[in-house]
Parts: structure tokens; sequence; C-alpha cells
């Protein structure tokens, strides 16, 4: 079960998932992460509700990569709870994606760009 | 001490899982991150089953038994009825060819094989088997 909300903070989107992503709900970050692509702004993730990730969860994050670098739109997730952080440490995930502590530090580099 | 769990192939059900799995992993005292690391392999693991080995098929059952009989360690087995997992012809994808391809799946059993210690796959005549063992750090 997650929750997902898309808003707008000055130029930057800011999407905020609470809950556990897995196989059952993993569309539901991918529609969002879709809807926020697509404005052509930059992105900002907030991880602090999110309790679980799968590998489906990681999947769609990592299906993005490649579209939003060649879009010139620059996602950061924060807000990683030590679990959730794990995994994407163990996949090699925090050497790819922008993955940062806490809000104020993800909106300073979205608008150094 | 063992326990189990049968649940129909429905990816709601995963949820399920590992609630079951977080009980046991709590009442034996094993440490939050670890415990959680454990729960993610096997719902990666139930979750192949479920999509892949049985398509999702409400009617198909896995059973996840838990078995902490040694001190030392925690073995997992999910048995199912589905198409089997030729675990012996996988190849661990590359990341970098996951990235490009932009596909969303291929990232769960590079987890598993990361988080475990032993994978085991096997079948007989009724059921697969897919064992999973781990080392407790004591």
């Amino acid at each position: 079960m997650v929750n997902i909300d898309i808003s707008k903070e000055h130029d930057i989107q800011l999407i905020t998932v609470v809950g556990e992503i897995d196989a059952s709900s993993s569309i539901e970050l991918d529609d969002a992460l879709r809807s926020a692509s697509d404005e052509g702004s930059g992105i900002i993730i907030n991880l602090e509700g999110l309790d679980y990730i799968s590998s489906a969860g990681l999947g769609v994050f990592i299906s993005y990569i490649d579209e939003l670098k060649t879009k010139r739109i620059l996602f950061i997730l924060f807000g990683m709870q030590p679990a959730v952080k794990e995994v994407f440490d163990i996949l090699g995930l925090n050497q790819i994606m922008k993955i940062v502590t806490d809000k104020d530090e993800a909106i300073k580099i979205a608008n150094e760009i | 001490m063992k326990y189990n769990l049968v649940i129909a192939c429905n990816k709601t059900n995963l949820s399920k899982i590992r609630s079951f799995l977080s009980e046991i992993l709590e009442s034996h005292a094993i440490m939050e991150l670890e415990a959680h690391k454990m729960i993610l392999a096997v719902d990666e693991i139930c979750a192949n089953l479920i999509i892949h080995s049985n398509h999702c098929n409400p009617t198909k059952k896995i059973e996840v038994l838990v078995n902490i009989q040694k001190t030392d360690q925690i073995v997992f087995i999910i048995k199912d009825t589905g198409i089997s997992f030729d675990f012996d012809q996988y190849e661990e994808p590359d990341m970098t060819e996951i990235i490009s391809s932009k596909r969303k799946g291929g990232v769960g059993l590079i987890l598993v094989k990361r988080i475990m210690d032993k994978i085991e796959f096997s079948t007989n005549k009724n059921y697969n088997i897919c064992r999973l063992t781990k080392k407790i750090r004591s």
C-alpha cells in the first residue's frame, strides 16, 4: 500500500511517497514519475515516509534514469530511512542516482542546475 | 522453530508474507536492518513465483516456510507448483544494460544473491522448492 502525491514548489516538482512499494504497488510510482517527467522541470522525491521498497519500485526509478538524463531533468531522492537506503546501496544505486539527506539539500541542488 | 504460511498467487498478498516474516524475525530478536533485508529477499522470490511462474493465478498457491532450528542460521523455503525456474541458467544482468534498456525488472534476483548466503532451487514431482539460507551474525 502506497500513497503518492505530486505538488509543485516554484519550478520544482515534489513527489512524496508514503508507505510500501512492492510488485503490487510499483505502478503507482511509475504513473507519478511518468507524469512528473512529462512536465519537464526538476523532480525531487521525498522518501521520508517510505517504509519498504522492493525491486519492482527500484526498477521504476532505474527505468527513468536514461530518459530524464536525455531530457536534462534532474531527479533527486531525499529522506530515505536507513533500511531503504541500504537496499539502494546493495545495488550501487547510490553511485548512479542523486540521493541526499533532506529536502533543503535537494532543493538547493535542483536550483543550482 | 518452524513456521509456515500458504497464500494465493496474488501480488497483493506479498504484504501478508512480509508481515508474517516480520513477526517471526522480531520474535527471534533479529536486528531490524538484517530482518528487513531477509524479508526483501523472500519477497523478491515470492513476487517472481507469483508473477512469472504462476501468472498471478489466484487459484494457485505458494507456501512460505521459515526454519530457525540452529542458532546461527535461518532457512526460508518457498514452495509452488508453477513453472520451474532454472537458476543454473541465470546470468546476473549488468546494471548499465538494465539502465539503458529502460526496463523495469531485472534487479530482484541480484538483491537476493547479495542478501542471502545460499540460494537453491529444486523441483520434485509435485512442486518447486526455493531454499534460501541466511547466516546470523551473533
